[in-house]
């Protein structure tokens, strides 16, 4: 399940609803990311997120089921949220419920990575010394490029 | 002229251009991503700072990502924008 939205979202709330839909489950990974207050040696007052309505659904939806074709997940959500964050608040969720946590865990690495790499979203930091994007990461995209497989089983490259 | 398309931008691509989007008819030999992103250097202005880097800029036809080689034509959609920074 996919979820592009402004508003806040309680874990505990959104874990319950994905027990309540899922079958079979022994494992349950969620993942949190939060905004950081400090971005490098600069506070940041806040942070807005500027995402591609229509597309960010499509990668979002994409992505998850590339996950579900690789891994035996029984339920999975993502939301991500959109517009002016304050340090401290919740940006993304990754919730990935298998069988067995292997399955769980993978499978929620793999959607974080390939989403901070896919999902058309950038962030504008704003703090003492201005507003400035952040530029994106190289480590993140060795992070996903990890999850890349050309034939045969999905299987994490060591 | 090709037809028109549907331009968009996002981050500091938007705010190099000066807009969120626009409608344009480019000539008859702009078919690719890459003819567009030249043709769209050579506007000047806005347009030239933006792209003066295309290894940092991304391209979606459609909402889906393209290479320089995709092709593009009347009535796409196509996105400007700089490596997402998400998650």
């Amino acid at each position: 399940m996919i979820k592009v939205q402004t508003e806040d979202f309680d874990v505990g709330v959104e874990l319950k609803a994905l027990m309540a839909r899922a079958q079979g489950v022994g494992g349950i990974v969620t993942f949190t990311g939060v905004v950081r207050e400090w971005s490098g040696n600069q506070q940041l007052a806040a942070m807005t997120l500027e995402h591609y309505p229509g597309m960010t659904e499509r990668q979002l939806a994409d992505i998850e089921a590339e996950a579900v074709r690789r891994w035996p997940i029984e339920a999975s959500l993502i939301i991500h949220r959109y517009g002016r964050l304050e340090p401290g608040a919740n940006i993304v969720l990754v919730i990935t419920a298998s069988a067995h946590r292997q399955a769980a865990f993978e499978a929620n690495e793999f959607l974080v990575d390939w989403l901070k790499t896919k999902a058309p979203f950038w962030k504008l930091e704003a703090g003492p010394a201005g507003q400035s994007w952040v530029e994106a990461k190289a480590t993140d995209d060795q992070a996903a490029d990890r999850w890349k497989v050309t034939s045969g089983p999905a299987k994490r490259r060591a | 002229m090709i037809g028109a398309m549907k331009l968009v931008y996002f981050a500091w691509l938007r705010e190099r251009v000066g807009k969120a989007g626009e409608t344009l008819s480019p000539p008859a030999n702009v078919t690719t991503v890459g003819a567009l992103l030249e043709w769209l250097k050579g506007q000047g202005g806005g347009y030239a700072e933006a792209l003066k880097d295309l290894s940092a800029v991304r391209v979606a036809v459609n909402q889906e990502y393209a290479g320089p080689e995709a092709k593009v034509g009347a009535n796409d959609e196509v996105a400007l924008f700089p490596p997402v920074t998400g998650g």
